[in-house]
C-alpha cells in the first residue's frame, strides 16, 4: 500500500471512531485538532532532520487496522508470557484496551489512583483535561498527534500532594493481533501531586510474530519537590514496530528520571523530553538498547532547562550486533533564564559486528552564560586485552564476550533505584545475552 | 611438565623470540631475567596464547599436549597460569563473580562438582587470608582502581585460588612495596608443592630472596643466553647483564 493510502485509510478509521465513540466538548474537539494535524503533517520522511537515519517507510506504507477485542485471551497466556514481576499493582491492557480481568490492583496504597483513561474520560473528564494534549504537544509530532486523535484507553495516574507510593505501579501493554496488522496507541498521563513520589513502570510486550505498530504516548506532570521515576520497557514482537513519545513536565526542585530499556522490536523510536519549568529541578535520562538482526532503534531525546538552577544527567547505553542500527539525538536546550544549569550527556555504543552501525548527534543549543555543559560519544568494541584476560582465566570466548557485553549494559542498570525493576531487567538481559555475543 | 623447544615468534614484522629452549619439571621454581626488551613478557604471552604474536618455529609441550595448538581458555583449564605483568582493569566484573566462574570452569574440566558461592566464598576467604587481603577486594570489579600492588596482589590472590599446575608470575614484585613484597613471596611458596611448577619473570634478586629458584635463566635478545643456579641472580645483581652474549636487543634492532 502506498503511504497516501495509509494515510486516506486512517481518515476513515478516524472518521468511524469519531461517530461510535465520540468524546464530549473540549476532548472531541482536541480528537479533531488532532486528526487534522496528522492529516496536515503525514508520516514524517527521511527528509526531516530529526527522522533523517530512521526510515519509517514499513511503517507508513501499511495500513494498521483498529485493533480488535480479544475476549478470548486468557489470564494462563498472559502468565506464560513471563513478564517482570515487580511486586506492586499491574493494570494490563490487551490491544490498547484495559483489561480488568488481567490486572491485579488489590492493595492500591492509601490516596492514590490508578484508573483507565477509558473510566476517566466517561466519568471524570475534568481530571484529565487540563493535561492531556498539554503536555505532549503535536503540532509537530505526527505520531504524537494520531495518538492523540484517536483518543480512547490508557491509563491514569494520580498521586495527591504530599503522599509517597512505595511500590512501583506497573502498567503493562500487551498487542495480540488476530492477522491483520494492528494499530495500538495507549496513552498514559501520570499526574504527580506537590512533594509526591512514585515509580511508574510501563513494560510494552508483543506476544507474537505479526506485524503491528504500537504507538505509546506518555504525559507527565511533576509537581514542585515531587518525585517521579519512570521505566519504559519495550519487549515487542521481533516484527514489531513501537513509535512511544514520553513528554515530562517538571516543577520547582522537583525530580524526574526516565529509563527506556529496549529489548526488542523491529523498528523502535523512542523519544523522550523533559522540560525543566521550575528552578532547582533535576531530571535524568536513561536509556539501554540492545540490538541484533536488521533492527533499527532511534532514540531521541530533548532536555529544556527552561528555568535556572536545574541538573540533567543523562548516559544512554547501546549494544550492537548483526546488522543493526541506531541513532542517538540528544538535544539540549538551555534558556536565556537558566542560569546555572548543570547538563551532562554521554552516549555509548557497543558494537559486536562490523556491518552495526550507530549514528549519533548530541545538539546543545545554549542561550545562557553561566552553565556547565558536556557531553561525550564513544563507539567502541570489546576490548581485546580484557577478552585475553578472562580467557586466560578459563572462561570460553563466548562466556568472556558475554561477561563484558554484560558489563557494559549493566552499568546503566545500576543507575536503576527500584531494586525489583533493576533485578528484573538484568535478568532478561543475561538471557538476551547469547543472542549478542557477536559471532 | 614444561617442555619448550626452539620456540621462535613474532609480532609483526618484528623476531621477538629467536629459539627459546627451557624445561620446567613439577615442583621446580625457575627465575627468568633479562634486560627489558628482552623477550620475557612476550615468552609469557606465547605460552598463554595471546593474540597478535606468531609463532614462526619451534614446540611446546605442556604436561603431553602441543600446547601452542589450544585456544587459551584450554590451556588455563589444563593448569597453566599466567600472573600478568600488567594486570587489566575490567570495570563492571565483579572480582569475585569472574573467579568463582574461573574456578568452576578448571573444576568442570577436571571432572569436580562445581562450587556453589557459600563454599566458594569460603575458599575464597581463606585465599585473602593467605595475602592478607581484605574481604572488601571481592566485591570490587576486577582491578578497578586497584593500586599498582594490589593489582599485583590481586593476580597471586587468583592463582592461590584457581591451583593451576604451572604459574608464570610475570614481574609480579614490580610495584609491591617491602612489606607486599614479603606477603606475596609467602603465598607463592605457601603454594609451592612437588605436583607444581613456577616461573617467575623478575628483574630484582630481592623477590628471589624470597622465592627461591632453582634454576636461574637470562634472556636476551630473544634467548636464553645463560642458566645456573640460584647464586646467578646474585652474580647478575653484580654485574648487570653487558658481559651475556648475545649484545642486548638495542644492538639488534
Ligand atoms: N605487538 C608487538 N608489536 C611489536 N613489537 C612488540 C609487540 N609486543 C612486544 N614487542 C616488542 O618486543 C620486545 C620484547 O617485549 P617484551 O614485552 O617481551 O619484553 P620484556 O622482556 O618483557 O621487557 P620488560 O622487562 O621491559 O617487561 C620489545 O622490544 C617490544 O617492544
Ligand atoms: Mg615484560
Amino acid at each position: 500500500m502506498t503511504q497516501i493510502a495509509a494515510e486516506a485509510s486512517y481518515a476513515n478509521q478516524f472518521a468511524d471512531l469519531q461517530k461510535k465513540a465520540p468524546l464530549p466538548g473540549c476532548l472531541g474537539a482536541l480528537r479533531d485538532d488532532a486528526f487534522e494535524c496528522f492529516d496536515r503533517l503525514g508520516f514524517p520522511t527521511r527528509r526531516l532532520e530529526s527522522w533523517r537515519f530512521t526510515n519509517i517507510a514499513p511503517i507508513a506504507e501499511t495500513n494498521f487496522v483498529q485493533p480488535t477485542d480479544r475476549q478470548d485471551y486468557t489470564r494462563n497466556a498472559f502468565n506464560a508470557m513471563g513478564l517482570p514481576k515487580l511486586g506492586g499493582v499491574e493494570f494490563v491492557f490487551l490491544n490498547g484496551t484495559y483489561a480488568p480481568s488481567l490486572s491485579t490492583i488489590d492493595g492500591l496504597p492509601d490516596g492514590l489512583r490508578v484508573r483507565s483513561l477509558g473510566e476517566v474520560l466517561d466519568n471524570d473528564p475534568d481530571t484529565v483535561i487540563p493535561h492531556l494534549g498539554r503536555i505532549a504537544r503535536f503540532e509537530h509530532q505526527a505520531f504524537t498527534a494520531l495518538n492523540t486523535a484517536f483518543l480512547r484507553d490508557g491509563a491514569v495516574v494520580e498521586v495527591p500532594e504530599g503522599i509517597v507510593v512505595g511500590e512501583p505501579i506497573h502498567l503493562i501493554f500487551i498487542t495480540s493481533s488476530t492477522g491483520l496488522p494492528t494499530l495500538c496507541q495507549p496513552r498514559v498521563l501520570v499526574i504527580a501531586g506537590a512533594t509526591s513520589q512514585v515509580q511508574v513502570v510501563e513494560s510494552h510486550v508483543g506476544t507474537d510474530v505479526a506485524s503491528y505498530l504500537n504507538n505509546a504516548v506518555t504525559e507527565v506532570s511533576v509537581g514542585d519537590q515531587a518525585t517521579v521515576d519512570h521505566y519504559t520497557i519495550v519487549l515487542e514482537g521481533e516484527s514489531a514496530f513501537r513509535v512511544g513519545n514520553l513528554q515530562a513536565s517538571v516543577g520547582r526542585a522537583s525530580n524526574f528520571s526516565s529509563h527506556t530499556i529496549t529489548l526488542s522490536g523491529a523498528i523502535v523510536r523512542n523519544e523522550a523530553s523533559v522540560v525543566l519549568e521550575g528552578e532547582g529541578g533535576e531530571c535524568t535520562l536513561n536509556g539501554l538498547y540492545l540490538a541484533s538482526g536488521r533492527q533499527l532503534v532511534d532514540n531521541q531525546t530533548t532536555i529544556d532547562h527552561a528555568r535556572p538552577h536545574c541538573d540533567s544527567h543523562e548516559l544512554y547505553k547501546g549494544v550492537l550486533d548483526g546488522q543493526s542500527s541506531a541513532v542517538f539525538n540528544g538535544k539540549i536546550v538551555v534558556r536565556l533564564d537558566a542560569q546555572k544549569t548543570d547538563a551532562k550527556q554521554s552516549n555509548k555504543a557497543l558494537l559486536l559486528s562490523e556491518d552495526a552501525q550507530v549514528t549519533t548527534k548530541p545538539q546543545l543549543e545554549i542561550f545562557a552564560d553561566d552553565v556547565k555543559c558536556t557531553h561525550g560519544a564513544t563507539v567502541g568494541q570489546l576490548d581485546p586485552d580484557s577478552l585475553f584476560y578472562l580467557r586466560s582465566r578459563a572462561l570460553s570466548e563466548q562466556q568472556a564476550r558475554q561477561v563484558l557485553i554484560h558489563a557494559f549494559a549493566a552499568d546503566l542498570l545500576g543507575h536503576i533505584k527500584v531494586g525489583a525493576v533493576r533485578q528484573q531487567l538484568d535478568s532478561i538481559l543475561l538471557d538476551r545475552l547469547p543472542m549478542l555475543s557477536g559471532s | 611438565m614444561l617442555n619448550i623447544r626452539d620456540l621462535q615468534a613474532s609480532a609483526g614484522s618484528r623476531q621477538i623470540l629467536k629459539g627459546i629452549n627451557l624445561t620446567v619439571n613439577p615442583g621446580e621454581v625457575h627465575a627468568i631475567m633479562g634486560p627489558n626488551g628482552s623477550g620475557k613478557s612476550t615468552l609469557a604471552g606465547v605460552l598463554a596464547g595471546r593474540d597478535g604474536f606468531k609463532v614462526t618455529g619451534g614446540t611446546v609441550d605442556f604436561r603431553g599436549q602441543d600446547l601452542l595448538d589450544l585456544e587459551p581458555e584450554q590451556r588455563a583449564r589444563e593448569g597453566l597460569f599466567l600472573a600478568f605483568q600488567y594486570p587489566v582493569e575490567i570495570p563492571g566484573v565483579n572480582n569475585a563473580y569472574l573467579l568463582k566462574a574461573a574456578l568452576n570452569e578448571v573444576r568442570k574440566y577436571r571432572g569436580e562438582p562445581e562450587l556453589d558461592a557459600m563454599d566458594f566464598m569460603a575458599v575464597a576467604r581463606e585465599r585473602m587470608k593467605l595475602l592478607e587481603m581484605d574481604d572488601a577486594f571481592l566485591n570490587r570489579p576486577v582491578n578497578d582502581g586497584f593500586s599498582g600492588g594490589e593489582k599485583k596482589r590481586n593476580e597471586i590472590f587468583q592463582l592461590a585460588v584457581l591451583e593451576p599446575s604451572l604459574a608464570v608470575l610475570d614481574e609480579t614484585d614490580s610495584g609491591l612495596d617491602i612489606d607486599a613484597l614479603k606477603i606475596v613471596a609467602t603465598g607463592v611458596n605457601a603454594l609451592r608443592n612437588s605436583d607444581r611448577a613456577i616461573v617467575v619473570v623478575t628483574h630484582y634478586q630481592r623477590l628471589l630472596n624470597y622465592i627461591v629458584p632453582d634454576f636461574v635463566h637470562v634472556l636476551s635478545g630473544g634467548r636464553i643466553v645463560k642458566s645456573g643456579g640460584k647464586e646467578l641472580a646474585l652474580e647478575l645483581e653484580d654485574k648487570g647483564y653487558s658481559w651475556l652474549e648475545p649484545t642486548p636487543v638495542a644492538a639488534e634492532a
